[in-house]
């Protein structure tokens, strides 16, 4: 009993994005697939659930070869995928979104919504998701929309399940859940497929691990003995330095010194409870929490991207409470944002416009109101060289770029200047291991050059590994500072989900 | 779940263009010398006209009543005659819009007002504003230029530049006003704009029946002729229509390339339009530049009205001057994607289009309605370019972002 893919070979005008795959998981195991953003893994799993058809290679269920050509064809053989964007009706329920499509019918044309609803309790008892039939889609958490997806795919009877970036959405509480159920499956005698890009997840949940590389397997690894650095060398095909390499710090004047801040949410929420504190010169402080305790307001209103409602921010002794970002973004202050494809870039612009997107404004890149893009291509290309930015030219849309390397193009326009002040948040989310490793280094150098760096982060091991100072924040204040060579992990942990002793 | 999917995984489901070298029509470079960019950005337009024109063709024999009542006595005469009936059609078309001096007048007389309208569409589109209030900000411009031809007594040097002055700000205060209640209020641009259309159109009605406009002793809605001095002046002398306006026209085209691409307004506008949040993280103030480019865009639509006011012989200016250049325009901003050297081709093209169905309704007794079922049909497969591919079973290439519109929220 096992799903195998062998020697998939699939090629798209421009790149060869498996050559040669194969990948097999038996019923009752978990195999990770880890490979880097552009890997190959996506197209892979797009290969076995029906979307794509390969160039060579053949899927074998059980010892059948399918010719898979379309999803349906897929589920009926027994793969499920979850998706990494939920496939969900937000205004339906539960129940209505999970028989979407196998509608069971009551009479000639009555939806069986009791049925439905049973048979969402029944899957959900069985495998502990506790989800309610009932409960409308948008108003449950990301972590309860995916066990939905999860019971969508049981229902239809899968034995094989695929998650494509299960844990990219989760809070550290809803991925320990994740992987309890993950086991759960295991248990139930489902073979599991656990696409990501994250070492620890794989290592922690899998049975074994498969590497992808520029659309080849380039091996197998065994959780039991391997590391994360051989791991991340087996994906990145170099040695990655997996903690972060620096000096002691050495602090110096006061460059940002929030006082008593209250800021409300979209929402009219106060999600920032008067919060104080201080970021020198030389250090990085960094911010650990949960999603949604504040951190997001709290840095669109350092850069000016948000009015507070009371209490006052300075950057170098100036009260830049009411200051717009241009303002800000002049006084010296680098703001890598927290969502780069909403705020940080304009997807459609190119790399050079994307560039100059908060300077265009200014010498050298214009005179008056007529632009210098000679200037402005010349500048980028200099920083796309030395940013170690992967694209062919400065000329083509960001959208091109892997997370990675559009998360640089900003480090990089963010950073190419005279920086007192670094607010960077989620600054690595959803980019691969190498660029981790840069996009640290440049921070890190910015904090020995002598600017102030605010670090905010849900990943609690990165916001340890890089920072001087730790602040954790829960429920819109600050619940902790700790000092990361001395507080524990469990420690930290604990002052995230409100526990820990105040400060 | 409506989410832009560059996230890690959205990327490789759709390979990158590396090296800069897409998969495009390279046989298009060999044979015309075309650079493959723009290649590509004129493939499914071209094919679209191609496309129309077939099923242009088809209408015209479907609907060939004589053709059909021969069918029976002498089938492969009634199918000669269908194919000549469209040769005869297709022949008239092209005549008409490019066969002679008068023809290539009318085209490019045509083709003015829909160019300035399509400019201020499509600048509009660019910002992620849905401007369809084309035609009333031609009306109120139409009007102010009106008023200038009819009341301000100058030489005509100066005459003609107040008068389209006025023009511009007439239409662009129309749809400033539109900016600032998005800017302001958060009004949809869609409807503010249309009802401002209708609100528009009676204005002027009613401004031509009063003493103000009206010409002396009549009762309708019809102005006095304006002053010779304000008049656009024809080109080919006044026996052929088309007047300078056709080079009011051409410079605008270049002004709004100048402004879009190389300027940091340009730069604003288009970052604006492509992403509210990254243009203010950017510290751009997009309220303001909601209300800028819609006063830019009723400023242009403004002077496609002062076209018809001020070019129109005989000069006098009916209750319904922009007749269906308002909405002709949004087609014409689509078919040429949103770029300002593609609204002056699509504009010459409907011009041709429109100048050419008149000559074939008269020499081959095609309907002029023909024609603007062939602009509507050009419209949809612009619009479904997958539909064009399948078609012509082209390979995908990856998408061309196409700034249309934002959301309708």
């Amino acid at each position: 009993m096992a799903l195998e893919l062998r020697g998939i070979t699939k090629r798209f005008p421009t790149v060869v994005a498996n050559d040669g795959v194969s990948l097999s998981v038996e019923a009752g195991e978990i195999v990770a697939l880890l490979g880097e953003n552009g890997a190959g893994k996506t197209t892979l799993m797009n290969i076995l659930f029906g979307l794509y058809s390969p160039d060579e290679g053949e899927v074998v269920v059980d010892g059948k070869p399918l010719e898979l050509s379309n999803p349906s064809a897929s589920i009926s053989a027994g793969i499920g995928m979850v998706h990494q964007h939920f496939m969900l009706v937000p205004v339906f329920t539960v129940a209505e979104n999970v028989i979407l499509g196998i509608e069971p019918l009551r009479g000639l044309d009555w939806i069986d919504k009791k049925g439905a609803d049973d048979l969402v309790r029944e899957v959900s008892d069985r495998y502990g998701l506790s989800v309610d039939p009932e409960a409308m889609v948008e108003d449950l958490p990301v972590g309860v929309q995916q066990r939905v997806e999860i019971v969508k795919v049981l229902v239809r009877d899968a034995r094989y399940i695929i998650f494509d970036e299960p844990t990219a959405v989760l809070t550290p509480q809803e991925v320990e859940e994740f992987f309890e159920i993950v086991r759960g499956l295991k248990a139930d005698g489902k073979g599991v497929i656990f696409i990501s890009h994250k070492l620890r997840e794989a290592l922690e949940i899998a049975d074994r691990i498969v590497v992808l590389r520029d659309g080849r397997s380039v091996g197998e690894a065994d959780p039991a003995t391997a590391t994360t650095e051989q791991l991340a060398e087996m994906m990145v095909g170099r040695p990655v330095l997996m903690t972060v390499d620096k000096e002691e710090s050495r602090p110096g004047d006061v460059v940002l010194s929030v006082q008593q801040l209250v800021v409300l949410d979209d929402r009219g929420r106060r999600t920032v409870e008067g919060v104080s504190f201080e970021v020198r010169s030389g250090e990085i402080v960094g911010v650990a929490g949960i999603q949604g305790n504040g951190q997001t307001e709290l840095v669109e209103s350092i850069t000016g991207m948000r009015r507070s409602l009371a209490g006052k921010v300075f950057i170098g002794g100036e009260d830049t409470t009411r200051l717009g970002p241009r303002a800000i973004h002049r006084l010296g202050v680098a703001h890598v944002p927290e969502d780069r494809l909403e705020s940080g870039l304009v997807l459609e612009f190119t790399v050079a416009e994307n560039i100059v997107l908060n300077s265009y404004y200014d010498d050298p890149y214009s005179s008056g109101i007529r632009m210098d893009w000679e200037a402005a291509n010349g500048a980028s290309q200099r920083l796309v060289d030395e940013y170690d930015v992967k694209t062919t030219r400065v000329d083509v849309p960001v959208s091109t770029l892997s997370g990675g390397n559009q998360q640089k193009v900003i480090v990089a326009r963010e950073c190419d200047r005279d920086v007192k002040l670094v607010v960077a948040a989620q600054p690595t989310r959803g980019v691969d291991v190498g660029s981790i490793e840069n996009i640290h280094a440049r921070i890190v150098r910015q904090r020995d050059e002598g600017a102030a760096v605010l670090f905010v982060s849900s990943e609690l091991d990165e916001v340890i590994s890089i920072s001087d100072r730790i602040l954790v924040m829960f429920g819109g204040r600050i619940a902790g500072e700790f000092n990361p060579e001395t507080a524990t992990k469990n420690e930290i942990g604990l002052a995230m989900l409100g526990s820990g002793a105040p400060s | 779940m409506t989410d832009r999917s560059a996230e890690p995984g959205g990327d490789e489901t759709s390979p990158p263009s590396n090296g800069g070298t897409p998969s495009g029509p390279g046989w298009l470079h060999r044979v015309t010398g075309v650079s493959e960019r723009l290649g590509r950005a004129l493939l499914v337009p071209s094919l679209a006209l191609l496309l129309a024109l077939v099923v242009g063709a088809v209408i015209i024999m479907v609907t060939d009543v004589d053709a059909w009542q021969l069918m029976g006595e002498d089938p492969g005469a009634a199918i000669g005659d269908m194919f000549r009936g469209v040769w005869v059609a297709y022949r008239e078309l092209f005549l008409g819009a490019f066969g002679t001096v008068r023809a290539v007048s009318e085209t490019l007389f045509t083709a003015t007002p829909l160019i300035l309208a399509g400019l201020a569409v499509a600048l509009g589109f660019r910002t992620g504003l849905f401007n369809i209030g084309a035609r009333g900000q031609m009306f109120i411009g139409g009007l102010f230029a009106l008023w200038v031809g009819l009341h301000v007594e100058l030489p005509a040097g100066l005459h003609i530049p107040l008068a389209l002055l006025a023009a511009v700000i007439g239409g662009g205060l129309w749809g400033g006003l539109t900016g600032l209640l998005k800017a302001r209020t958060g009004a949809h641009e869609v409807i503010t704009t249309i009802m401002l259309n209708f609100v528009a159109a009676f204005l002027v009605l009613y401004a031509l029946k009063t003493p103000l406009f009206q010409q002396g002793g009549s009762n309708l809605p019809l102005s006095s002729p304006i002053m010779e001095s304000a008049r656009l002046p024809p080109i080919f002398g006044s026996a052929f229509r088309v007047n300078i306006g056709v080079f009011i026209a051409l410079g605008a085209v270049f002004f709004i390339y100048w402004l879009l691409y190389k300027s940091t307004i340009g730069f604003e506008l288009r970052a604006a339009g492509f992403s509210p949040t990254a243009s203010s993280y950017a510290g751009m103030n997009v309220a303001v530049l909601y209300t800028l480019v819609m006063f830019i865009s009723g400023g242009l639509a403004g002077l496609a009205g002062a076209s018809m006011t001020l070019g129109l012989p005989p000069y006098t200016v009916t209750s319904n001057f922009p007749g269906t250049i308002g909405f002709d325009a949004i087609a014409l901003a689509l078919l040429g994607r949103s770029h300002p050297i593609g609204v002056l081709w699509s504009g010459l093209l409907f011009g041709a289009l429109i100048a050419g169905g008149r000559t074939m309704q008269a020499a081959a007794g095609v309907t002029v309605d023909l024609v603007i079922v062939m602009q509507a049909l050009i419209i949809i497969f612009i619009a479904a370019p997958e539909l064009v591919r399948a078609v012509f079973r082209l390979k995908p290439t990856e998408a061309e972002p196409t700034q249309l519109t934002k959301g309708w929220g």
